[in-house]
């Protein structure tokens, strides 16, 4: 018999979890020895890992707060993961306190740790549900509790488009998206790419592997694959670019070479 | 911050920029390079302080170490390079001008601080967060629980309040769960219907394939499976179920448990039976019907050898006559009565009653004897009907011919052997009536079925197979031919000259004899004309007049009078020329609505005959009533003045009958003239006219005509 749509899946601490994995690589403490295993075994393959995630973490943070400073106040973070530091509320709500931050992930750890975070915190929350059914979130009263339709938004894509695979249709996702969000919002989006790695794709291949084998595989898209996530947004300067070369703090020179492996940007809605 | 170039605050900005940029790659911070430096300012600030503070505190390093992992530097690289970095810069950025060797203690001893500090934040900060996802993960999986319970709820919601029954068992035959609907259609506590397997749920009417499909299913060979099915309940009745069962694999695929939903049929199958018994019985006297004989009568013919079927075909006489003169409720009371009496004669095993239709009843008996078994079955029907039967008063007697067929089964189909039987049942009929007769195949062979000419009537009309005879009406008081009786024959390419009592009743019954009547009109009515054109009748006598018949299913219909109004016109021949015939037995009980269309036709002119008078329960005060001018006297009534000297009674009868007509100036016709002594009473008697073979017998119109002639010259 099938499961109905509204019983939750059960949850396996005993699979890792691509979140708690991205906790690790970033030095945090919120995984377990499975999510730590995995890890490890793709950082066999692409050493610099963490240097990846760190550099995603720090265009996510360049990206906010020019979204503040373009006055939006409200950001919806997809796949958000677990909360560690420099997360999205923190970074916003220190640029403007009136900030309003929904996140959204599919993983119930990561959500009953959201919650937990985020508790007491009236401008920000956490709704449990999936990138690929974006009518669920657009829908849910939770977002609409926060935030605002008619009013600009950030919607923030990072780290989270390349666990959807074509088959579940991620351009479809993300167009309603685009498409249900008011003029002058913003897509803050980072994609994983062959482009920029340091390592003859065979090895970074290597790391690809161990997410498959995780049954949570890591999509590979082309600079024009991830460009198409943005159809009918203007690109802000400098467009689509390794993380450390958009809107850097300081000279990207001084970056890690993996810090270049992948492509972020942020487009604008006319 | 601003500082004096080179001042000790310039001094501690540089020897924070070397910590800084010494632990920045080692990080995993978001932040800058230079928000580090921030971030690490206050410590490196502590620790220049302690360095040369009057009583030194080594708490700054602990400081320091806490502040490096709250910065996010929490990977060992850090503390070994802020190490390195103290050990190199501290006292030579921070030192001022005091003694080496004391700061150069004091630096080692604050690294040890920094890196107790270091390990003591990051212990906390790791079991912190290991605290809080492990907290995280419980909680998910108290909320994936409680939706589970939740789901589970609502399935047990679902399969309690289900209306159909739902059962769940092992492979081996044990129930493992029911629901309410079940135990309510089982009639049974869930632990008396779970103490038994479902292996003994067996039933007498179950379908062979029951069994083997239910084999499959648990050696997981088929997945699920749909029959009906009967149970017996505790009280010993039957459930009817349509049932379901699916095979319930575990995640693996393999066979786990069968799941079986159950809808209560019984009802629905009593409905069926019930409409079985409506479409097999017959609901005016609750016997089988001719279907449910079919059935029984074919089983019987596909009986194995040795087996044999006896079958009396059951015709009652005279049952029109009552059915006419004392209405049909009458008609249908006799009925009732004659199959409880039939139904009383068939009860041994083997042994059925059924009503085919109208007054025509089968019996049926079937075994390794029926030989002598029939004929007592028959033997049996003829007595019960000899009581009268008393319907509204009156004792009625009840008469009946039987066919009898009997045979070895296997031999002949249903439909020839009911035929046999039907042919049989009519030469009993013919012989008089009142009797059995055994089937004979030759004269089966010879016989003409009734069936074979309903369904050849529609043909035969439209192949011209009918043709009429004409019987001439001769007037008694001059010998001259006045007109003829149309009567209409039916040349059957098979059986030869048929009469009208062979098929008029068959006509009459299908309708056909609306078409057959008029046709029969209009080339009567033709040939009057073609007779008046070619002798034109004399002065005394008007023109050659035409009787045709009409039956009582020509009377009521509706076309009736503008159909003879038409043919007559069209002909150019007076209404006067035509006499209608119409027999007493159906103008009895005639209402109004049933006269009009004769009154209005011998308000016309036509003439209006009432045939065959004094064979029904004529009620002579009735007379006057009807539109009549002629009475046509039957035959029964003259038959014994053939010979000389006849009957007197029969004499006075009908001396009063004609002084009866002439006085309601009605003209007298008789028929079945046959002898000149017969002729010479009558017109003695007064009658008026009369037809016979004394005279001439039917035949074609060109006679007629010689018999006018001759008539005129002699």
């Amino acid at each position: 018999m099938e499961r109905p749509a509204w019983a939750p899946r059960s949850i396996d601490i005993t699979v890792p979890s691509v979140a708690r994995m991205y906790d690790y690589y970033l030095g945090g403490s919120h995984n377990f020895e499975v999510d730590r295993q995995a890890a490890r075994k793709a950082m066999e393959f692409m050493p610099g890992l963490p240097k990846i995630m760190q550099a995603n973490r720090a265009f996510m943070r360049r990206a906010v707060r020019y979204a503040a400073g373009e006055g939006i106040t409200q950001f919806l973070d997809i796949g958000s993961g677990i909360p560690t530091f420099g997360n999205v509320h923190e970074v916003a709500q220190e640029a403007d306190p009136r900030a309003r931050v929904m996140y959204v992930d599919h993983d119930p750890v990561a959500v009953a740790h959201s919650q937990a975070v985020l508790e007491g915190n009236d401008h920000a929350d956490i709704l449990a549900a999936d990138l690929r059914k974006p009518r669920e979130i657009l829908e849910s009263p939770g977002v609409h509790r926060l935030i605002d339709l008619n009013r600009p938004v950030a919607l923030l894509l990072v780290a989270i488009l390349h666990f959807v695979e074509d088959a579940d249709d991620p351009y479809s996702a993300v167009a309603e998206l685009r498409e249900a969000l008011a003029p002058g919002s913003l897509l803050v989006l980072t994609h994983a790419s062959y482009e920029g790695i340091p390592l003859p794709p065979e090895r970074a291949g290597g790391a690809v592997d161990v997410y498959k084998d995780i049954r949570n595989p890591l999509i590979m898209r082309s600079r024009e694959e991830i460009a198409r996530f943005f159809e009918g947004y203007d690109m802000v300067e400098p467009g689509l670019v390794s993380p450390p070369r958009w809107r850097p703090d300081s000279p990207p020179e001084d970056e890690d070479p993996f810090a270049f492996s992948g492509l972020a940007g942020v487009g604008r809605k006319a | 911050m601003s500082a004096q170039p080179d001042g000790p605050e310039d001094r501690l900005r540089r020897f924070t920029t070397i910590w800084s940029r010494a632990v920045f790659p080692v990080t995993s911070t978001s932040s800058t390079r230079a928000e580090l430096e921030e971030q690490l300012l206050p410590a490196a600030q502590r620790l220049s302080e302690a360095l040369t503070a009057r009583v030194f505190d080594p708490e700054a390093g602990r400081a320091a170490g806490a502040a490096l992992v709250e910065a996010h530097c929490t990977d060992p690289d850090a503390l070994t390079r802020t190490l390195d970095c103290l050990d190199s810069y501290l006292v030579l950025y921070c030192g001022g001008d005091g003694d080496r060797e004391d700061l150069r203690a004091r630096c080692a001893r604050l690294q040890h601080a920094l890196a107790a500090g270091f390990a003591e934040a990051l212990r906390r900060r790791t079991l912190a967060e290991q605290e809080a996802i492990a907290q995280a993960a419980l909680r998910a999986q108290g909320v994936v629980a409680q939706a589970l319970h939740a789901t589970e709820a609502r399935f047990r919601a679902v399969f309690e309040g289900a209306a159909i029954g739902i059962g769940i068992a092992d492979l081996e035959g044990n129930v493992l769960q029911v629901n309410g609907a079940l135990l309510r259609m089982f009639g049974q506590s869930e632990q008396a219907l779970r103490s038994r397997s479902i292996l003994q749920w067996t039933h007498p009417d179950d379908a062979p394939q029951v069994w083997k499909l239910y084999e499959e299913l648990v050696r997981g060979e088929r997945d699920h499976y749909h029959v009906e099915k009967a149970f017996y309940r505790p009280d010993g009745t039957v459930l009817w179920t349509n049932l379901t069962v699916s095979l319930l694999r575990d995640a693996d695929g393999n066979p786990q448990y069968q799941l079986a939903l159950m809808e209560d049929t019984t009802e629905r199958r009593l409905l069926n039976l019930r409409l079985r018994y409506e479409a097999t019985h017959d609901a005016l006297t609750g016997l089988p019907n001719r279907t449910f004989f079919f059935e029984r009568l074919e089983k019987a013919l596909a009986a194995g050898e040795g087996q044999r079927f006896g079958l009396c075909y059951l015709d009652l006489d005279g049952f029109k006559t009552v059915n006419d003169s004392l209405g049909h409720a009458a008609g249908d009371r006799l009925l009732v009565e004659v199959a409880d009496r039939l139904q009383s004669c068939a009860t041994a095993p083997g042994e059925m009653v059924a009503r085919l239709g109208g007054d025509e009843f089968v019996a049926l008996t079937t075994g390794p004897d029926t030989r002598r078994k029939v004929d007592e079955l028959a033997a049996r029907i003829m007595n019960v009907l000899l009581a009268p039967i008393s319907i509204d008063g009156r004792e009625l007697t009840v008469r009946g011919s039987i066919g009898i067929v009997e045979g070895p089964a296997g031999e002949r189909s249903a439909a020839e052997v009911l035929r046999s039987a039907d042919i049989t049942m009519y030469r009993a009929k013919s012989a008089g009536g009142n009797r059995f007769e055994v089937a004979d195949p030759e004269a089966d062979a010879r016989a003409i079925t009734r069936h074979g000419l309903t369904t050849a009537l529609p043909a035969a009309l439209e192949r011209g197979e009918f043709f009429i005879e004409y019987q001439p009406l001769v007037h008694l008081g001059d010998g001259s031919v006045r007109g003829a009786e149309a009567l209409v024959r039916w040349l059957h390419p098979q059986h030869g000259v048929l009469s009208p009592d062979r098929f008029i009743p068959l006509a009459e019954h299908t309708g056909l004899i609306v078409p057959l009547g008029r046709w029969v009109l209009e080339q009567s009515v033709r040939q009057a004309r073609a007779w008046q054109e070619r002798n034109g009748g004399t002065e005394a006598t008007g023109p050659l007049r035409i009787n045709v018949n009409l039956s009582p299913c020509q009377l009521t219909h509706p076309g009736l009078v503008q159909d003879t109004v038409e043919i007559l016109e069209r002909t150019g021949v007076e209404p006067s020329a035509l006499c209608l015939e119409v027999t007493e037995s159906a103008l009895i009980g005639a209402d109004d609505d049933l006269l009009k269309p004769l009154r209005r036709l011998a308000e016309m002119g036509v003439d209006i005959a009432l045939d065959d008078f004094g064979t029904g329960y004529s009620n002579l005060a009735n007379l006057r009533r009807l539109p009549v001018s002629v009475l046509k006297l039957d035959r029964s009534f003259t038959q014994s003045m053939q010979q000389f000297p006849a009957d007197p009674v029969d004499l006075k009868i009908v001396e009063g009958i004609v002084s009866l007509a002439h006085s309601l100036d009605l003209a007298v016709t008789v028929e079945g003239v046959e002898t000149g002594a017969q002729a010479e009473q009558l017109r003695i008697l007064g009658c008026d006219t009369a037809q016979g073979w004394y005279y001439a017998r039917p035949g074609p119109p060109e006679r007629l005509h010689e018999l006018t002639l001759a008539d005129a010259t002699s």
